[in-house]
């Protein structure tokens, strides 16, 4: 069984968890969000319990293999068609707030 | 401080772009070089909700004809898995690369280190993977170009195998050949065909352990600067040590301006992918393609050089500079069988090893003025007599196998007595008079 953790350990988890996936959590949020994800915990260890040893893991539930493109080109989006729904856009470019490689 | 004690411990990752038609997992173009920016996208390398990814075969093949010529093992079954994180330049948040299943694994090449001697380099994995957008910087915005994005890369990861500057020279230089004639890329390194990484750490000699760090040097666009990069690393390693500090996994880029590395990213913000495999793409089980492949596969640098030294006798320096382009040892080839044996191996290769531009040479043209330009040749009988007597004496192994019937033995010897001349003497003539030698003293 997992052990118990504390509160700052499960708002830690949950900020590292929410920063990997870039959501902005508030506090009142992180306390939410905390409890919820126990829960979840909780239930990927009750299934953990399952012996599944020597059962090979199911990645797809489609069982084909070597599925390929055809070959051929298709039209590709024009940049206007491309750049409809971008928030900001410029010059045939997505324009994005600042990233800087240091 | 003693910088001799040490030594450095280096493992590479190197990428190349392909050069399939398609991009990697959708039917868009990959001609973009050059077009204006968003005008090779759809849906799939767009990351639009929806969309799903397709395999390019012919990907998968070059994938697979790199690894083969790395003396890897394609694998049985291999799968796509999904490498998660945030930046502009990756429209789905996840980029889909291979993590659990490479498709090829276990190989080897050999490259030279600074002393020249030759040591095998083992490569962990070769596997396939997807490239991102574009990213410019302008003012306090970055535009983002979707261009590359989908571009199918190829990613090859060796052991931590290299332990000085030359060896890390050589590999990039080999396999750049290699990406070249098997025609799977252009490899240019300018326009980011191809691109190194380099995980650095230094040890005490004699140790065989690996360090308990190691420092990744990222987002260094020229081969030059890796090396000075790579240099200083060792410099500021071994200082660190000496010191009694201790180093941790960072990683670092390269300040040209200051030529020193700074830090990008520490220990504690190291990246948290969460691999998971690729719902949307089937599995590969491609392992009984191989035999075919290797039909295909061109002859590789390594082996056109044995071939160049055995069957045409050229020294090894000779045969280097023409089998490493592929196009250059393509016009030699066509000449000497143009020459129909008028010319020697030797004499051709000097020509276009001294041209400024041999590669881009029509070969016709090449043999043409060899013969038709009689200056400074050696036809002088008695002088290349003497020098045909010489070669069959220092080679009487060789000139053995002739009599016994192996005429083109003879070729071998033909080289002896061209390079005796320095590529001067009348290749027919020196032919004609071996002939005769050969025959009259059995
Ligand atoms: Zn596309």
């Amino acid at each position: 069984m997992r052990q118990p953790k504390s509160d700052l350990q499960n708002s830690q988890n949950i900020e590292h968890v929410a920063k990997l996936a870039n959501l902005p959590l508030s506090n009142a949020e992180l306390a939410i969000y905390s409890e919820q994800l126990d829960k979840i915990i909780d239930y990927i260890n009750q299934l953990n319990q399952v012996d599944t040893k020597g059962v090979e893991p199911t990645f797809s539930v489609r069982e084909i293999t070597n599925v390929f493109q055809t070959g051929e080109q298709n039209q590709s989006l024009t940049a206007t068609e491309a750049l409809q729904n971008a928030p900001v856009h410029k010059d045939n470019f997505f324009v994005t707030k600042g990233i800087f490689e240091d | 401080m003693n910088q001799d004690g040490y030594e450095l411990v280096i493992g590479l990752e190197v990428h190349v772009e392909l050069n399939t038609k398609n991009k990697m997992f959708c039917n868009c173009s990959t001609d973009y070089f050059g077009q204006p920016a968003n005008t090779h996208i759809c849906p799939v390398c767009l990351g639009l909700p929806g969309a799903l990814p397709i395999i390019n075969h012919e990907a998968i093949q070059s994938c697979m004809k790199i690894g083969l010529a790395l003396n890897c093992t394609v694998a049985e079954n291999s799968r796509f898995e999904r490498k998660n994180y945030f930046y502009p330049d990756l429209p789905k948040g996840f980029q889909i690369s291979q993590y659990r299943w490479p498709l090829c694994t276990g190989g080897w090449l050999e490259v030279s280190d600074m002393n020249g001697q030759a040591n095998k380099i083992r490569i962990n994995r070769v596997h396939q993977e997807e490239d991102t957008g574009k990213l410019t910087h302008s003012n306090r915005n970055s535009l983002v170009d979707y261009n590359r994005s989908g571009i199918p890369l190829v990613e090859i990861v060796t052991e931590p195998d290299f332990h000085d500057v030359e060896s890390v020279r050589d590999y990039a230089k080999k396999l750049q050949q290699i990406f070249r004639s098997l025609g799977v890329s252009n490899a240019d390194m300018e326009k980011g065909d191809m691109r190194l990484e380099a995980n650095v750490s230094v040890r005490p000699v004699g140790s065989q352990e690996l360090p308990d760090y190691r420092v990744e040097l990222k987002n260094i666009n020229s081969f030059r600067f890796m090396v000075a990069a790579i240099e200083y690393e060792r410099s500021r390693q071994i200082a660190a040590l000496e010191k009694g500090e201790e180093l941790t996994q960072e990683t670092r880029g390269w300040n040209e301006e200051k030529k020193e590395t700074y830090l990008q990213r520490g220990k504690e913000e190291a990246h948290d992918y969460r691999y998971f495999p690729e719902p949307d793409l089937p599995e590969l089980q491609v392992a009984s393609q191989v035999v075919q492949i290797k039909k295909e596969m061109p002859e590789l640098p390594e082996a056109k050089i044995r071939r160049y030294k055995q069957d045409l006798s050229l020294p090894q320096s000779a045969a280097q500079v023409l089998a490493s382009d592929s196009n250059l040892s393509k016009v030699f080839e066509t000449a000497l069988e143009i020459s129909a044996g008028k010319l020697t191996a030797l004499t051709v290769a000097n020509k276009l090893i001294n041209s400024q531009n041999g590669a881009s040479l029509l070969p016709e043209k090449v043999v043409q003025d060899l013969l038709t330009s009689k200056e400074g040749l050696i036809e002088d009988n008695n002088e290349i007599s003497k020098l045909a007597q010489e070669a069959i004496k220092e080679n009487a192994q060789v000139a053995e196998i002739y009599r016994k019937g192996k005429l083109t033995a003879i070729q071998s010897l033909i080289g002896v007595v061209m390079r005796k001349s320095q590529g001067k003497a009348d290749a027919a003539k020196v032919k004609e008079t071996l002939e005769k030698l050969l025959n009259s003293e059995s």
